[in-house]
């Protein structure tokens, strides 16, 4: 019996909890694409810039406000930078979407099209962003790094395994619980989510029952600009912030977007942590569980590992190509392809 | 003295070649007027010129007297004019109720007296009011549609082939559930493929070939012409 | 007729270009950015192939163009026997045991039932393969790499002449491309560069962490060359007498006669390769591939098979990009893994074609020429620019460090500026496909 408690703290520890603080940072990256996806058309390639650009935004302010002698100890102070960084994050995305985004949506531009454009702004933000903050590792986090740490745990249960969370990883959690319920509110209960609904739906119809798209299309870039302001800055917060690192979750979040079903709110979510758990569960050390679970004869030499961690993204990668030779549109059917 | 609605003398089409080359509409207050004729003779087009969804090149669009020509599809829906298109005329993933709201989007207030009215109307509409539109069989999804473009109040209602791909007995119903809306002071226009059976409800009839006005009179009177029964009805 | 000139004197005004850059910065200097730009150039082809005849985007560039060195590792690279002793019989077993798991879950794929039990067994024939195949492949590979890891631990290649690799590389880029397109084309345009993406984020990190396939981060290197060393140049008969003639040092004669080897075998690769490619573009096939591009609903319903016809150019494309990929690694007569990055040089080949003209493979050339030469020289001049632009402030301001600690970013942020202005204002770009001829 204790055997099975260790084991399972073990599992809860390196997998469990950190596969659920990522796959929060994925869903709400993923629902950003998606509804960018369902509003405007088109992927946008620019969304992982979009999530880096918040991050920034949020170690500056955390940098004005530590120079300020702000904090909201123990909580990091980046909390208090979130705002400043979703108004930035926001303003850059509206912006972007004035200048660049709608001379093709007013020309009714093809979705590729689109998707070129929206990389040129890719290019250009993420040049933007490592000219001003440069392309180093940056750790912003200076709250309390536990909430109860391995030693905590291991004096409350007695059991021989410990049990971390970091204070980030709960915020992460917490955070992403929110964000993802108010969108789902907002979506389903709300005036402007039902005309977001009905515009993603049918156009057409949309605009014949009276939708102002200029307005459904600055909704939808609050939104997904938002989202990713906060999944840059939880993702920033839980690991750290480094330029490049955006580029590379490109993947894992457009894996998500279309195991889900691009398009499909619900969707985005489930693919997060279906990635996320995924990507974590494959490239865990299972060793050490086993020694709690097999008898000792039964006992393996090796790692227990499915797949190096230098492998993760192939994760994603692989999941993405078995969506779409079994369900091209989804697990929540999205729009049809 | 111009009808309610009224598209008179319409040219226009695409791209360089006209589809509609001269042709009149009109329909009357509480009157369901109804566009006949063979493929390609314009009718969805017609429908569309007075929608404002073409670009006339010449002729004029008046609603109740005031001309319309040059505002846009929406403007013309705050003027109380309502558009019930042939195909994708429902938000497939919303729910039935959505689909209403969305409809009494631009009304500012009594939208829950229409939605019970719609209700009233098509009552298997309110059984099904949480269930995705695109759920719903054929006939249903019409009812949607035609309830959706309800929710505005309007005073013109225009529907392009209601009755396509729904049964017969459906048809039926739906063409009741339009007479209906009709004596209730609303003008109603509509494409039929179906033409026998819309004439015969219909108390204005057109019969446009090539884009002009071929026949037109009551419904009643139209079937009664031995020609237009030969060329359009089949004998 | 004044289309041609133009194009005519835009090419005429970047061979000046490359002039004034020999003359300022030397001669060695320039013909080593015109064999960048003659390899840029290659690799716009194959894009544009894909973008500019089919409208297809493939987002992942770097990676067939990552297969395409791997493959001048495998062929020309010198043969590790010891590693082949050691590991090579592991790694054949590993690899014909994953060979016999994909067969048999295929069969098993074809035979059942769509099911949830089918999808279990699937799974099962997958972990039961994997496993197997591990076994052999780990103690393998672990072998190889203790081979004298420090200038060997690899299996090597074949010995081959280097030149044979610039067979192989297309038919390796071909490979991954038919497994992409496969499986990607024919769903919604988006699917296929995200797609893309992800096999060249998986090749990039393949070929950094197989150590026994590629040495990984420690770089191939010593790979043997198409044209002489210049230390064999300098003794060839009559080199001293060019030296004397030209005036110009042993060294940088040297370096320029090896170089113009080089360029005289990317330009002939590359006329080829042009020639083939307008031949094919005014083909009733290069027709119809226009025709798909740009009504695909009409294409399909004359009963043109657009999936078919897409694969067909996705894989053409990407084939030319992996024979740039190895003439590339060729040129630096090494392999450096730790090089690609998989979006930053994939988003510079998009932008030649697209400057250059979609569908225009003389304006894809020419974009490869233009935007390489503008990379190469953009980040002396942004960091000239911003030296000149924050000269006011004092000396140990650390503003100043930091923006010219990042200047190089700048690059970056003037390809994306590029990218837009030219979607923007000039869509069909330098040298406008010609339509209806």
């Amino acid at each position: 019996m204790e055997n099975l408690a260790n084991a399972l703290v073990v599992l809860s520890n390196f997998v469990i909890i950190p596969a659920l603080a990522y796959g929060s940072q994925l869903a709400l990256g993923a629902l950003g694409v998606t509804i960018i996806v369902a509003v405007l058309r088109f992927s946008n390639f620019a969304h992982g810039e979009l999530m880096s650009f918040g991050a920034m935004s949020a170690v500056f302010a955390v940098w004005v406000l530590q120079w300020l002698g702000i904090s909201i100890a123990p909580l990091s102070t980046a909390l208090l930078a979130l705002p400043v960084a979703i108004v930035m994050t926001v303003a850059i995305a509206l912006l972007t979407d004035r200048f660049v985004y709608r001379f093709y949506r007013v020309r009714k531009a093809d979705t590729v099209v689109l998707l070129i454009v929206s990389i040129g702004v890719m290019l250009a933000m993420a040049g933007i962003i490592r000219f001003a903050i440069g392309p180093d590792d940056r750790v912003f986090d200076d709250g309390v790094r536990f909430i109860i740490s391995v030693a905590d745990f291991k004096a409350l249960t007695g059991l021989k395994e410990g049990l971390a969370i970091r204070t980030s990883q709960a915020i992460t959690i917490v955070m992403a619980v929110l964000c993802v319920g108010f969108v789902f509110w907002l979506l389903k209960y709300t005036r402007i989510g039902k005309m977001m609904r009905a515009y993603s739906d049918n156009e057409d119809l949309a605009l014949l029952s009276g939708v102002n798209p200029d307005q459904i299309v600055r909704w939808a870039w609050v939104l997904a600009a938002t989202l990713a302001a906060i999944a840059g800055t939880l993702y920033g917060l839980d690991k750290s912030f480094k330029p490049i690192v955006f580029q590379q979750l490109l993947l894992p979040i457009f894996a998500a977007a279309i195991v889900g079903g691009l398009g499909s709110p619900v969707g985005a979510v489930a693919g997060g942590m279906i990635v996320a758990f995924s990507e974590i569960a494959l490239t865990y050390s299972y060793k050490k569980v086993a020694t709690y679970l097999l008898p000792e004869a039964l006992q393996p030499d090796g790692m227990l590992q499915l797949l190096s961690t230098n492998y993760k993204y192939a994760v994603s990668f692989i999941i993405l190509v078995a969506v779409l030779l079994v369900r091209p549109n989804g697990l929540f059917n999205g729009r049809p392809s | 003295m111009t009808a309610f609605l009224s598209g008179t003398n319409m040219v226009g089409g695409y791209g360089v070649v006209d589809i509609l080359r001269g042709c009149t509409i009109e329909v009357e207050s509480g009157q369901v007027a109804v566009i006949v004729g063979p493929n390609g003779a314009g009718k969805s087009t017609g429908m569309k010129a007075l929608f404002g969804m073409l670009k006339l090149r010449q002729g004029t669009v008046t609603l109740a007297g005031e001309d319309i020509t040059a505002l846009t599809p929406q403007a013309r829906v705050a003027k109380g004019m309502s558009f019930v298109p042939q195909t994708d005329n429902v938000f497939a993933s919303m729910t039935v109720e959505e689909n209403l709201e969305m409809g009494g989007l631009t009304q500012r207030e009594g939208v829950q007296d229409t939605m019970a009215q719609i209700y009233d109307l098509f009552p298997v509409l309110k059984e099904k009011r949480y269930q995705p539109a695109g759920q719903l069989s054929g006939g249903q999804r019409q009812q949607v549609a035609v309830g959706r473009a309800m929710m505005t109040r309007p005073k013109v209602l225009m529907l392009d082939e209601p009755t396509a791909g729904v049964s017969p007995v459906v048809m039926d119903d739906l063409f009741d559930r339009i007479i209906d809306i009709a004596r209730s002071g609303v003008a109603v226009l509509m494409v039929e493929q179906n033409a026998r059976q819309a004439l015969q409800i219909a108390d204005r009839g057109y019969v446009l070939v090539q884009g002009e006005n071929r026949y037109s009179g009551s419904g009643p009177e139209l079937l009664r012409q031995e020609d237009v029964r030969k060329s359009f009805l089949g004998g | 007729m004044t289309q041609r000139w133009q194009g005519i004197l835009m090419y005429a005004i970047m061979a000046v270009m490359l002039a004034l850059v020999g003359i300022i910065q030397g001669w060695s200097n320039a013909l080593g950015i015109l064999n960048l730009c003659l390899i840029s150039a290659i690799m716009a082809l194959g894009v544009n192939i894909q973008w500019g005849y089919a409208g297809l985007l493939n987002v992942g560039v770097m990676g067939f163009a990552a297969l395409g060195g791997l493959a001048v590792v495998l062929v020309a690279a010198a043969p590790v026997p010891e590693a082949l002793a050691a590991g090579g019989a592991g790694v054949m077993w590993a690899a014909l045991i994953m060979a016999v798991t994909v067969v048999v879950a295929y069969g098993v794929w074809k035979l059942l039932p769509p099911s949830t039990a089918r999808a279990w067994a699937l799974v099962a024939v997958a972990a039961v393969g994997s496993v197997v195949a591990g076994g052999f492949y780990f103690p393998a590979t672990d072998a190889i790499e203790a081979v004298d890891p420090s200038l060997q631990g690899y299996l090597g290649g074949l010995g081959l002449p280097v030149l044979v690799a610039w067979v192989v590389a297309p038919l390796l880029a071909a490979a991954a491309a038919w497994f992409i397109g496969k499986i990607a084309l024919g769903l919604r345009a988006d699917y296929l560069a995200i797609a893309t993406l992800g096999i060249s984020e998986i090749v990039v990190v393949t070929i950094k962490n197989e150590e026994w396939l590629t040495r990984g981060v420690k770089n191939v290197v010593g790979l043997p060359r198409p044209v002489p060393t210049e230390m064999e140049v300098r003794v060839m008969s009559g080199f001293d007498r060019l030296v004397a003639w030209t005036g110009l040092s042993v060294n940088e004669l040297s370096s320029i006669v090896v170089k113009l080897g080089y360029t005289a075998l990317f330009a002939a690769i590359l006329c080829a390769l042009l020639f083939l490619f307008q031949l094919a573009l005014h083909s009733p096939w290069g027709r119809m591939m226009r025709a798909i591009r740009d009504n695909e609903i009409a294409a399909s319903a004359m009963g043109k098979n657009v999936t078919r016809m897409h694969l067909k150019v996705f894989i053409i494309g990407s084939a030319i990009v992996g024979l740039a990929g190895a003439m590339l690694v060729t040129l630096d007569g090494q392999f450096t893994p730790g090089g690609y990055q998989p979006l930053r040089y994939t988003f510079l080949i998009w932008v030649m074609v697209i400057v250059g003209g979609s569908g225009n493979n003389w304006g894809s050339v020419f974009g490869g020429f233009l935007i390489w030469f503008c990379w190469v020289q953009a980040e002396p001049v942004g960091v000239w620019l911003l030296e000149s632009a924050t000269a006011w402030l004092p000396d140990g301001s650390g503003l100043r460090a930091h923006l010219l600690n990042n200047a190089s970013q700048i690059r970056l942020v003037l390809m994306g500026a590029i990218l837009l202005v030219a979607l923007r204002f000039m869509p069909r770009g330098l040298f406008p496909e010609k339509t209806g001829v």
